[in-house]
């Protein structure tokens, strides 16, 4: 191989690489994005990440059908927001807290099922990547748009779950800016008092917020263990649940803005695996370290300060103002 | 506009509103007591009364964002029961609250569209509820533009945006909540001028306010509210301003301050073009030169929100001077840190009370010595001396009336009026050379209001310079020698109170700039 030809495919690779790795941060800063715009902040994403991980392999594990596990994920997912809902709307407890609680728990709980049903860290097959042959179409030809030069081997070679990760951003886009339920929940962050006395249903609107975005959590998890990587460990999700809360703020809470920290996250991310692979002289930690260190000085310019939900993590309650 | 019968809820229209025997009770007040109030389509009911004597509260029991503890409310003479904010929307009812319901982030069309279903749901249909604004605006006069962000609104375009919410959803019935309150004298003409309209066209409207002329001049009919229980219901046309005002305190009350004359002496506190900016860099006050001198009480009026509060947290000194200087006696001060202001012979009492001007989990005694407790008499070395702090304590409370169970009570078992009082003693037992005052009666019973005005007199005739910032133009203009009335941060003009007219303020508070020859006479 030319040294020119192998600068292209390292930069293939890192492409490739990134867009997959950005699939978990996607689910879930979106989702967490939904809960924070109704004046949620849910710091358990990492929690229910963990248990989405492993319901969804345990399902898949079992069954042998991703869908099944797919699902698994996604209801534990929502289930857990569930909990914050109820812990956060309804009790209207201390929001920072009860987020860590959720976490420790999600953290301990994978853990505990892992040790008792599992034991040992197993693999599975995980969603099979996407090649777009044409023969999928009738076409009698062995093509694949996917063995497009460049192109194709970036974008044309992923699972679904990759593809459904970025089509959630324009979804999630046109849900906030062009329904009337996401005109409810821009409100309902902003000014819950206007909300309520507008008869929206403060309570509603972040249940399901904080419900979808755990749900979204779930499939975070599940991109994990059975899409990017195929086992199941302790703790495999390593931060990255923290991480999609700081892509929320970093990505002022739009999902454009948090589509543009995924991405650079991932591809930093991208970047530190082929370090290592191509064994540069850089402790990996260095690497390990450079997202979070991105995330604190991104957090500190104080004009994102004014794009915060005006009532994120405030409990409402009427008639008070 | 052809009356329509059924509301877009398809419930029958409000004919009238009636509330009987409405009970509300809180932990240790009973906000409201057997309150029977009622309401006529065409007509415009004043619901009159200080802070506390139930009137916001029984309001949000008519919108449903209280549950009363007894009574029933009656549409056209049949009970409903109103559980909460949508409840009441769907009957016809639309209320303006005091404070805003507005999402300062969202634009006038979404402010106008939440909550409501759209033609093509799940899809907003932004397009058609801009056109429904832009037909009530004509109707009604009520200028908006439904594109326009309502961060970006004035103060008297957003409360246009709060009318146009509720006669978007049909409202029949409209509670206005202190409307005037931040409003320019014209502008109150133009809302009246809406709400006479309203009227004519068949609403039934329930108008709050503790302004008697405004309720003489606006309502067909006024009820009083006292210590949550209702003293009458008059036909407006049959009483006048002393009546309501007695019936609204309980005994006769002086409503006309004598200002005797006084001759002014030396200049106590100058601003010399004085600029400052926020957090972002925008300017909150631009080269604002004013002079307040001994024996004088200077008027600073404005609507709410074109730097008065700066104004006042600069010359306190807790806020930064970017350009410009400020004297106290001659002295150069600006930005000199607040405990040196105090050192200087500034007194400050703070807009807000509760937060800037007292700590409400501390003692009367304690609250009284504020500022003052590292000094002699009340600390001696490092230990306090309780001695002659209760002493003080005790001269005070009697000197200035502070109506409290005893001197170690809990300041936040106080009422707003005794509270303000407090400060007040608090600020002038300092023997102050200058004493700003902001919004000194706000929120204070009409009482203590009277006790506070004669308090500023009395001060002035012994010499105290005072800057007096206020929202309310009749305290204003009831104290004040001179009046400066101020604009987007800037100074429109400076008068003499004998010799302006209401007119005249108002121009100026809405951004219209007197001669700059009265500018001169101040520099």
């Amino acid at each position: 191989m030319s040294g020119e030809l192998s600068v292209l495919a390292i930069i293939v690779g890192i492409a490739h690489s990134g867009l997959r790795l950005a699939t978990p941060y996607l689910y879930a800063a979106i989702g967490e994005m939904f809960a924070q715009r109704s004046g949620v902040l849910n710091l358990g994403v990492e929690g229910i990440m963990l248990m989405g991980a492993y319901s969804g392999f345990f399902v898949t594990f079992k069954t042998g059908n991703l869908l099944l596990g797919l699902l698994a994920a996604a209801t534990v997912g929502a289930l857990m927001g569930l909990a914050m809902a109820f812990v956060s709307v309804t009790l209207q407890a201390q929001q920072g807290i009860s987020g860590i609680g959720l976490f420790m728990f999600g953290l301990g709980a994978s853990s505990l099922l892992f040790k008792t049903t599992l034991g040992t860290v197993e693999g599975v097959e995980g969603f099979p990547e996407l090649r777009f042959c044409l023969s999928s179409l009738g076409l009698n030809s062995n093509y694949c748009l996917s063995q497009i030069p460049i192109l194709g081997e970036i974008f044309l070679r992923h699972n679904i779950l990759v593809y459904g990760a970025f089509a959630l951003v324009p979804i999630a886009w046109w849900v906030l800016n062009k329904t009337t339920w996401g005109l409810s929940i821009r409100a309902v962050g902003q000014n819950p008092q206007a909300a309520d006395s507008l008869g929206v249903s403060v309570a509603r609107v972040r249940y399901v917020t904080v419900t979808l975005g755990g749900m979204l959590a779930g499939i975070a998890g599940a991109s994990l263990s059975i899409s990017l990587l195929n086992i199941f460990q302790e703790n495999m999700t390593n931060g990255q649940g923290f991480i999609a809360v700081a892509l929320v703020y970093f990505g002022s809470w739009a999902p454009l803005g948090v589509l543009a920290g995924a991405m650079l996250f991932s591809l930093v991310n991208a970047l530190q695996l082929w370090v290592q692979v191509l064994g540069l002289n850089i402790p990996s930690d260095v690497a390990v370290m450079l997202p979070y260190l991105l995330t604190i000085i991104t957090l500190a310019f104080p004009f994102r300060r004014a794009l915060q939900p005006a009532a994120l993590t405030k409990p409402f309650e009427r008639g008070e103002s | 506009m052809a009356k329509n019968n059924l509301l877009p809820s398809g419930l029958p229209r409000i004919e009238s509103m009636e509330m009987r025997g409405i009970v509300k009770r809180f932990p240790g007040v009973l906000a409201n007591d057997h309150v029977d109030f009622d309401v006529k389509a065409g007509e415009i009911h004043a619901l009159l009364g200080e802070n506390g004597a139930g009137k916001s509260t029984l309001m949000k029991i008519l919108y449903g964002l209280y549950q009363p503890n007894a009574g029933e409310i009656l549409l056209n003479g049949q009970p409903i029961h109103i559980h909460s904010p949508a409840d009441s929307i769907r009957y016809g009812i639309g209320m303006i609250h005091q404070h805003f319901m507005l999402v300062d982030s969202l634009t006038v069309a979404e402010n106008v569209a939440l909550g409501l279903k759209s033609s093509r749901e799940p899809r907003l249909d932004l397009d058609r509820v801009t056109t429904r604004i832009r037909e009530l605006s004509k109707n009604y006069g009520l200028q908006v533009d439904p594109d326009a962000y309502v961060s970006q609104l004035a103060v008297g375009q957003q409360q246009r945006v709060e009318i146009i919410k509720a006669l978007y959803r049909g409202a029949a019935l409209l509670v206005l909540d202190e409307p005037t309150a931040v409003l320019t004298p014209q502008e109150v003409d133009d809302l009246f001028a809406i709400l006479r309209q309203m009227a004519q066209d068949g609403h039934a409207l329930i108008f709050i306010s503790h302004k008697l002329h405004e309720i003489l001049d606006l309502t067909d009919r006024v009820t009083v509210l006292r210590d949550g229980k209702v003293i009458g219901t008059r036909l407006t046309a049959e009483v006048t301003k002393e009546d309501l005002a007695r019936m609204m305190v309980g005994r006769d009350i002086l409503l006309e301050r004598v200002r005797p004359p006084a001759t002014v002496g030396e200049v106590r506190l100058k601003l010399d073009r004085v600029t400052a900016v926020n957090d972002d860099g925008a300017p909150v006050l631009r080269n604002v030169s004013l002079e307040v001198r001994s024996s004088e009480i200077v008027g600073v009026a404005g609507v709410s929100g074109n730097g008065q509060r700066q104004l006042a947290e600069v010359i306190a000194g807790l806020w930064p001077v970017t350009e410009g200087r400020i004297f106290l006696e001659g002295r150069e001060v600006t930005n000199l840190p607040p405990a040196e202001m105090l050192e200087a012979g500034l007194s400050y009492i703070p807009e807000e009370r509760m937060h800037d001007g007292a700590l409400k989990e501390f003692s009367v005694a304690e609250n009284l010595i504020l500022q003052d407790h590292i000094r002699e008499p009340y600390s001696k070395g490092i230990f306090l001396d309780f001695r002659h702090i209760a002493r003080h304590a005790q001269e005070m409370i009697r000197k200035f009336d502070i109506k409290t169970p005893s001197q170690e009570t809990p300041l936040k078992n106080l009422s707003g009026g005794n509270i303000q009082k407090l400060i007040l003693a608090r600020e002038l037992a300092r023997k102050p050379r200058v004493l700003i005052a902001a919004q000194p009666t706000r929120g204070v019973d009409i009482g203590a209001t009277e006790y506070i005005h004669n308090q500023l007199l009395q001060q002035r005739a012994e010499g105290l310079a005072t800057l007096l910032i206020s929202e309310d133009l009749d305290e204003i203009r009831a104290l004040s020698d001179r009046i400066i009335v101020m604009f987007g941060g800037e100074i429109m003009g400076i008068v003499d109170n004998d010799q302006t007219t209401v007119e005249e303020l108002g121009l100026m508070m809405a951004g219209e700039k007197k001669d700059l020859q009265s500018l001169g006479v101040a520099r």
